[in-house]
């Protein structure tokens, strides 16, 4: 859907799909997970029909998560590679949070703060898939210290992805006119001249 | 299984203190490795009492039958020939849940409940409340824990809990013919140890001595060794058995302050959005696309 004629294409349905199908699986990993991870999060297990059937879900929501995340990051590799207009960004980054982005170098369709954060996803993801498997006793049986690296490894690699998401969703409100951009595919030119500005001359021919 | 009569000295996955008021003796069970001739009727009276009736496997050539510990098998004789003063030697271990004072399966699970540790010492499964994820195996210095392949749940010694409620010895302790399993007050079989190793280093075993390991604060299985300064002799009883230091980490102070790292980031971001405000596009750039769309429409 393209509700003004101008706007600019971001994401196509697929993308969008593949991105809620990573951001649920999510969700619900999170919720299941930090209710494991401490006590004070433990009556989480209740939203999944209580704290068995929580630990039987939680690893094969990690399987879907995995493999759709697989998706987004063979669709999405190419573009979040780093250039020195990144670093550039990233130097500056603290002017942005601080609400000043006049200076702010141009930018593709990524910014560096959106590229790193697609790297270190990647990273969280691996590790949370290999440490998963780990301690995934009721299919796999590993040697014990590898089972106790992963439980460390799982829990760590959780939680900073859990602040990894928390970041990426603020960002999201914040910067007003980007949601749509992941709920039907399209943001303003404005929008995208402002934050994008590569992208924008990119897809315009500005 | 746990009981209302034990008084109840530390739950898993509870973060606030157990109540306290009432002090109860400290128990343990004395296994005499030297007075052990391994006739396995603590395994049958473990089985009988338990009401647990492990499948019937295979002869592996060996005296060890069951092989290993299971869901169903609480308790397992280990037998180790070894040579020792130029001598043969047949050593035999009974296998099982130690009751560690500091237990790492209680620290390892997350399930409120489904383990406690009495104030007498025993710590038990409270199988009702098991999630089934494995993280007591984890959390064991001494491969305990077994998981059932029937109904996922963990299992091990209770140290017939139900038994010491009613001021029983374990089944296992009534069971034996020799008066190798002896069961009371920790201090009184520390007493009764200290006895039979005495014996023992006159009839030329020097190093003979008690096992209560301290890196877990002691535990309530003791064994009498004849060898003290080999415990890996024993089917490779650890010699200085401790908690992993990746179970502390995994377990320790990182999960409140990863809990309070997360809860500062999403503070961090509604302050952020009410002192800073939103991020929108300006109006600069919105009249600039707006003037080229009425130069194209010209």
């Amino acid at each position: 859907m393209i509700r003004d004629p101008k706007d600019l294409k971001r994401y196509e349905a697929n993308e969008r799909a593949n991105h809620w199908v990573v951001g649920i699986s999510f969700i619900l990993l999170a919720l299941s997970g930090l209710a494991f991870f401490h006590p004070a999060f433990f009556p989480l297990t209740q939203l999944f029909g209580g704290p068995v059937w929580a630990r039987i879900i939680h690893p094969f929501l990690g399987v879907l998560m995995a493999l759709s995340f697989l998706g987004l990051y063979v669709k999405f590799k190419h573009l979040n590679k780093m250039t020195p207009a990144d670093h550039e960004w990233l130097s500056k980054a603290k002017n942005m949070v601080d609400g000043n982005d006049h200076d702010m170098p141009e930018q593709g369709k990524y910014n560096g703060g959106q590229k790193v954060m697609f790297w270190a996803l990647a990273i969280c993801m691996l590790l949370m898939t290999v440490s998963g498997i780990l301690i995934w006793r009721a299919y796999f049986g590993f040697d014990i210290t590898l089972v106790r690296l992963g439980a460390v490894v799982h829990a760590a690699a959780g939680a900073v992805m859990i602040g990894l998401i928390m970041v990426h969703v603020y960002a999201a409100i914040w910067v007003k006119g980007t949601i749509r951009a992941m709920w039907y595919g399209t943001v303003t030119r404005a929008w995208a001249k402002q934050h994008h500005r590569g992208w924008y001359r990119q897809v315009t021919g500005k | 299984m746990a009981l209302q009569s034990l008084d109840i000295k530390q739950r898993s996955a509870t973060t606030t203190p157990a109540p306290q008021a009432r002090q109860t003796v400290e128990i343990a069970k004395l296994i005499d490795v030297s007075a052990c001739i391994g006739c396995k009727a603590c395994q049958v009276a473990c089985s009988e009492w338990n009401d647990i009736r492990d499948e019937v496997g295979n002869c592996h050539g060996v005296y060890d039958n069951p092989m290993d510990l299971s869901a169903d098998s609480w308790t397992v004789m280990r037998y180790t020939e070894v040579e020792q003063n130029n001598k043969l030697e047949w050593l035999i271990r009974k296998d099982g849940c130690m009751h560690c004072s500091d237990p790492g399966c209680l620290k390892a699970c997350p399930s409120p409940g489904a383990i406690i540790q009495y104030s007498n010492g025993i710590v038990d499964f409270h199988q009702e409340n098991c999630i089934g994820c494995g993280y007591c195996v984890t959390g064991c210095p001494f491969n305990v824990p077994r998981i059932s392949q029937k109904d996922s749940k963990a299992y091990k010694c209770t140290l017939c809990s139900d038994r010491v409620a009613v001021n029983q010895a374990p089944a296992c302790a009534k069971a034996c013919p020799t008066g190798a399993i002896q069961f009371g007050s920790k201090e009184d079989m520390k007493d009764y140890a200290s006895k039979r190793i005495t014996d023992l280093k006159e009839r030329g075993y020097e190093k003979a001595g008690l096992y209560d390991p301290e890196g877990v604060g002691g535990t309530h299985v003791m064994y009498v060794l004849h060898h003290a300064d080999k415990p890996d002799l024993y089917a490779g009883l650890p010699a200085n058995p401790s908690i992993s230091a990746l179970v502390s980490i995994w377990k320790g102070f990182t999960k409140p302050l990863a809990t309070l790292a997360l809860a500062g980031i999403a503070l961090g971001s509604l302050f952020h959005y009410v002192t800073k405000g939103p991020n929108e596009v300006s109006k600069e750039i919105e009249d600039e696309i707006e003037a080229e769309d009425k130069e194209a429409a010209k």
